[in-house]
């Protein structure tokens, strides 16, 4: 049996849906306090006065910390502030200055979380209000070149584009704007911090325990071995919670300050600043193109907004850069600062807002051109990675645009905008190429064959929900030749092997090979055992010719030698074998470009008179190499495209101009899409073998199911309308 | 949350009667009240729960019309056989309001009474807000006004009342019968809800101490040729960019006579009996409906009034008092 590739159900699913999984804000400890955090309501300047006395006097209260009695920590709360994604800049209480509207400036710790929040609103607050930045189009006067994006060049140029533009038979020129964006998983950030003497426990809600270790020890200036971090599930991260962000280090503080373990969950509201979000971009594109419509001139340029503590860049021009053969392509990103709190990684960071304003330029070109979408993208395939002239380790876009365009039934699509109809409503058709790196980073993990023939396999890494327990689990039932209800897989805790972030869509790829290696490792010595063991009918045979199936030990050329395996390991000692494996990525980086693609197309109809959207059906097919469970596989990849259909359609922080305070901090005014709103989604994944990536030809598929979605709404809205929106998110007042 | 008292009224007498105390609350569903207590807006010293005072029945009135006591759930109203086949209106305005939960719990009263969803009144970390503030003034004037009104607004305030059900209830001219310690009140219901004018926080002209107990619905001329046409941008759990609720009188295929109420644009639904006539003596499916059509929505939008960000709420309105209209022709039918 082998269960990789199996639609298992999710091994945590019945924990999940009964409550009995325990979430971080769900920990109780004895003597836990809550703390509440009081943040601020102008955009920039600083705290002129403070007057918690009221506060202090309120029942229940143990402590309200503000910048005037707040520990002082090394280097002013920054000192772990040098790597994202885990180490960002935090407001700490280290200071009076306001750099963002919704920044921390207080924290109420108190018996009950009822008392702490009456007394949180009664912490007076004068400010000293400084003149902010908070208009786009006006700090662009100001914008200025990043160092690097995302470990990349700010810029890039391949050949003269100059020559090419002025070569081109075909252009477009046009400028793409994106808003900003606010992750909102369903679970909050919770933190519950404890001390014991000079060891501090943290359950927290992260994609990333290591991470949030070491940016809390050293933030406080501790050993890392002094922090232990926990967090067996996440209710969603999406991005935001990559990093450890203020309320963490926070509710550490806290809880040293006032003797107490102590809980501090961010409300939703709070969850608009402190902890990221996506963005504002401005993108402009020109593209040229031969009379057959090949690029002969790329040029996307991006503006992005970043606040005034970290010059975080969204690389919305990378995916730019590798998806298609120009022959001359220049890129580039400056930011912009503005008084908002830090933007930071999210759901294809980069990809999703640089594939909306890429993927629509193209379609404009294909009308420009008069060339069909699909036939414009086949026209200028990239048979090798352009930027760094690197074969592909594997890619199947061709097959992706037939399989897609096939189910979709593009062939019966008449180009002319407005000339399809269903029923009144005009109908339209767009599609567009999603694609996202395949990410890998070393990860460690350790399997353990107990003597009663089950096994406990683990690695601190996290499952935000993705299904990182059951896959890990189907790997490692696999491997050590176990049924899958034998095999235990623990994550999430630092003192396990360490694990990388899960982000960038790499945990299957990074942690699956580290698991596959510990199991095969821990086998090895189950068989060697055998081997050794006069007593066993696999006594003296080859190790190549032991194999271990459901359980069981057998001789592979005489399939009836077999016994238990709990057997061997009761006549040798009863002890459990166990191994700890590294796995890294090796050079394959240097000899591959390393890439998942995939086709999205969609049907909008939209109401001539009302402008109202909505999307029947979309079709996507990806290429994502040897998927692991095609459940939780498939869970991921749609659970992509509904962002995108948000992205696209609905998602907005819409932030009060005079005050940079989001006016829609909730989730009914923030809106993304309900179950009412997704119609047919059809997903298939094309075989792809990819004997270059991994030891499992695995490629990650949490993020590329949200690129190009919105860029193929979009033009599905242009053919259906005729009215070209190049400004997220596409709402009813931007077509009637 | 600060600390509040709890009564639990055992009946209206009880109910009105403990309702002569300062800053009190009446409490049914608490879907909107608690979240405006959590939120720091409301600050009631007391509350008093009507669930025990014998207010969730739905009865045929001696006139052929229908009685719904104040504490009725919004789903059970839209579900009752009553309402289902006489007012399929009003049914299709409370299915198209907040979510499933929230309908389970929302009441008839409390719905009546639910507060504007403006930014600037939802959040106190805004200074500027008259009805939560009286005098502090409006952020929203020169704010993120995409939801706020066109129609009715005033210097001091720009919000819209948030209502679905409200608005059928106007085009059905339901009337709001109330109860003080001077007896029973009957409040027309285009008279209960108000403009802001520079008292933006009265929302009613309910009566400090007073309780809604139920709303009379008189029969209607309208049965199923009605259509209530929610705009908005997600399929479910999203307030109205416009809403319409729209009925027709026919009689041999011509309009005796019709009814037009805006939801979403103002301060409280917006009606122009005056506009109506517009459409008297129409035969339906001809040209001259359609125009006449466009008359009556020139006429209800008179005076309308954008601003920043919310200019095209008065196309959109336009074009959907003219949809629903055309809707209205066809028989109504109400969700499952």
């Amino acid at each position: 049996m082998t269960y990789v590739g199996q639609p298992v159900n999710r091994i945590d699913g019945r924990a999940k849906v009964t409550g009995s999984a325990l979430y971080a804000a769900e920990h109780r400890l004895p003597r836990m306090a809550h703390a509440v955090l009081v943040t601020s309501t102008i955009a920039s300047g600083r705290v002129a006065h403070i007057d918690s006395s009221i506060a202090e006097k309120m029942r229940g209260v143990l402590l309200v910390m503000t910048h005037r009695n707040a520990p002082q920590l090394p280097q002013k709360g920054h000192a772990g502030a040098s790597s994202p994604p885990a180490g960002r800049v935090l407001n700490l209480l280290q200071d009076d200055q306001v750099h963002y509207n919704n920044q921390p400036v207080a924290l109420v710790v108190a018996d009950t979380l009822e008392h702490a929040q009456a007394a949180s609103r009664l912490v007076r607050i004068d400010y000293l209000a400084r003149p902010s930045s908070l208009d786009f189009m006006a700090a662009k006067a100001n914008a200025f070149t990043p160092e690097k994006v995302q470990g990349s060049t700010a810029d890039s140029t391949r050949g003269d584009v100059g020559a090419g533009m002025a070569a081109a038979v075909t252009r477009v020129d046009a400028v793409y704007t994106t808003p900003v964006e606010h992750h909102n998983p369903m679970e909050p950030h919770a933190t519950v911090a404890s001390w014991d003497g000079d060891r501090l426990t943290l359950h927290d809600s992260t994609q990333y325990v290591t991470g949030a270790r070491n940016t809390v020890a050293k933030t406080l200036g501790i050993a890392p071995d002094k922090v232990r971090v926990i967090c067996p599930f996440v209710g969603g991260g999406f991005g935001c919670k990559g990093s450890a962000w203020s309320h963490v280090v926070l509710a550490a503080m806290a809880a040293r300050a006032t003797g107490h373990p102590v809980k501090l969950v961010l409300e939703r509201p709070q969850m608009f600043g402190m902890v990221g979000s996506r963005p504002q971009t401005e993108q402009h594109l020109q593209l040229g193109a031969t009379g057959e419509g090949r690029l002969c001139a790329v040029q996307h340029d991006v503006i992005a907004s970043t606040s005034f503590q970290e010059d975080w860049t969204e690389s919305s021009a990378i995916v730019t850069r590798m998806l298609y053969d120009s022959t001359s392509q220049h890129t580039s990103h400056r930011l912009v600062k503005l008084n908002h709190g830090t933007p930071t990684y999210m759901r294809a960071p980069g990809e999703a807002s640089g594939s909306f304003a890429l993927e629509c330029a193209l379609d404009e070109l294909a009308y420009a051109a008069k060339i069909d979408p699909v036939a414009l993208r086949l026209q200028n395939y990239a048979e090798i990675e352009p930027e760094k002239g690197l074969p592909w380790s594997s890619k199947s876009l061709r097959q992706c645009y037939q399989v897609g365009a096939e189910r979709f039934g593009w062939a019966r699509r008449n180009p002319v905008p407005r000339s399809m109809r269903h029923g009144d409503l005009l109908m339209g058709w767009g599609m567009a190429t999603a694609t996202y790196p395949a990410n890998r980073q070393a990860a460690s993990a350790s399997a353990t064959i107990l003597p009663d023939g089950s096994a406990l396999v683990r690695s601190g890494s996290q499952d935000l929900g993705t299904g990182t327990y059951t896959v890990m689990t189907q790997i490692a039932a696999d491997a050590l030749g176990l049924p899958l209800e034998k095999v235990c897989f623990e994550l999430g805790d630092t003192d396990q092997p360490s694990a990388p972030v899960s982000g960038g869509s790499q945990t299957v790829a990074s942690v699956g090979p580290a698991v596959h290696a510990a199991c095969v490792a821990a086998r090895e010595k189950l068989v060697a055992m055998a081997i050794a063991d006069s007593a066993s009918p696999l006594h003296a045979s080859g190790a190549d010719d032991v194999g271990v199936d459901a359980g069981w030990l057998f001789k592979r050329s005489i399939p009836a030698r077999r016994e238990p395996l709990a057997a061997v390991m009761g006549r040798n000692g009863g002890m459990p074998i166990e191994a700890t494996t590294e796995a890294k990525p090796g050079d394959e980086k240097k000899q591959f470009a390393l890439h998942s693609f995939g086709a999205v197309f969609t049907e909008v109809h939209v109401d001539p008179d009302l402008g109202t959207i909505t999307v029947p059906r979309i079709v996507a097919a990806y290429g994502v190499g040897n998927l692991m469970n095609r459940k939780t596989g498939h869970s991921q990849l749609m659970g992509g495209i509904v962002w995108g259909m948000g992205m696209a359609l609905m998602e907005k922080t819409t932030i009060d101009s005079r005050s940079g305070r989001p006016v829609n901090a909730n989730l009914a005014e923030y809106h993304m899409p309900v179950n009412a709103d997704v119609n047919s989604i059809d997903i298939t994944v094309v075989d792809e073998k990819d004997p270059h990536i991994n030891s499992l030809g695995a490629k990650g598929v949490g993020e590329i199911g949200i690129t190009g979605v919105a860029a193929a709404i979009g033009n599905a809205v242009f053919h259906a309308t005729g009215v070209r929106v190049r400004d997220l998110p596409i709402t009813l007042d931007k077509l009637i | 949350m600060q600390s509040f008292f709890y009564d639990r009224a055992t009946d209206v007498d009880d109910a009105v009667r403990l309702a002569q105390q300062p800053n009190v609350r009446f409490i049914g569903g608490g879907t909107n009240l608690l979240d405006l207590m959590k939120g720091d807006v409301e600050h009631p010293t007391r509350l008093i729960d009507l669930n025990r005072t014998g207010l969730a029945t739905i009865t045929a009135s001696a006139d052929g019309g229908v009685r719904i006591g104040a504490l009725v759930r919004n789903s059970d109203m839209a579900n009752h056989p009553l309402v289902r086949e006489q007012y399929p209106l009003l049914s299709q305005a409370l299915l198209s309001g907040a979510s499933a939960q929230l309908r389970n719990m929302a009441t008839t009263g409390g719905n009546l009474m639910q507060r504007t969803r403006c930014y600037y009144f939802t959040d106190p970390a805004f200074n500027n807000c008259n009805k939560r503030r009286p005098g502090s003034g409006c952020a929203a004037r020169d704010g993120e006004n995409r939801l706020h009104a066109i129609l009715g607004a005033s210097e001091s305030c720009i919000a819209t009342n948030p209502s679905d059900m409200s608005v059928a209830l106007a085009a059905l001219d339901a009337v709001v019968v109330v109860r003080g310690l001077r007896g029973e009140r009957r409040i027309p219901i285009a008279e209960f809800h108000r403009l802001p004018g520079n008292e933006p926080q009265r929302d009613t002209t309910l009566g400090a101490g007073e309780l809604i107990t139920a709303v009379d619905l008189p029969p209607s001329p309208f049965g199923a040729n009605a259509h209530y046409l929610k705009v908005r941008e997600r399929a479910s759990y999203a307030f109205a960019l416009v809403s319409v609720a729209a009925g027709l009188a026919l009689r041999d295929g011509s309009v005796e006579r019709a009814t037009v109420v805006l939801g979403g644009v103002a301060h409280k639904p917006w009606r122009v009996p005056s506009a109506e006539a517009a459409l008297r003596g129409q035969r339906i499916g001809t040209a001259e409906f359609d125009r006449s059509a466009v008359t009556l929505a020139d006429a209800v939008l008179a005076g309308a009034q954008g601003f920043k960000d919310n200019q095209f709420k008065i196309r959109l309105a336009h074009r959907s008092i003219v949809r629903a209209l055309q809707q209205a022709v066809q028989p109504a039918g109400v969700p499952a």
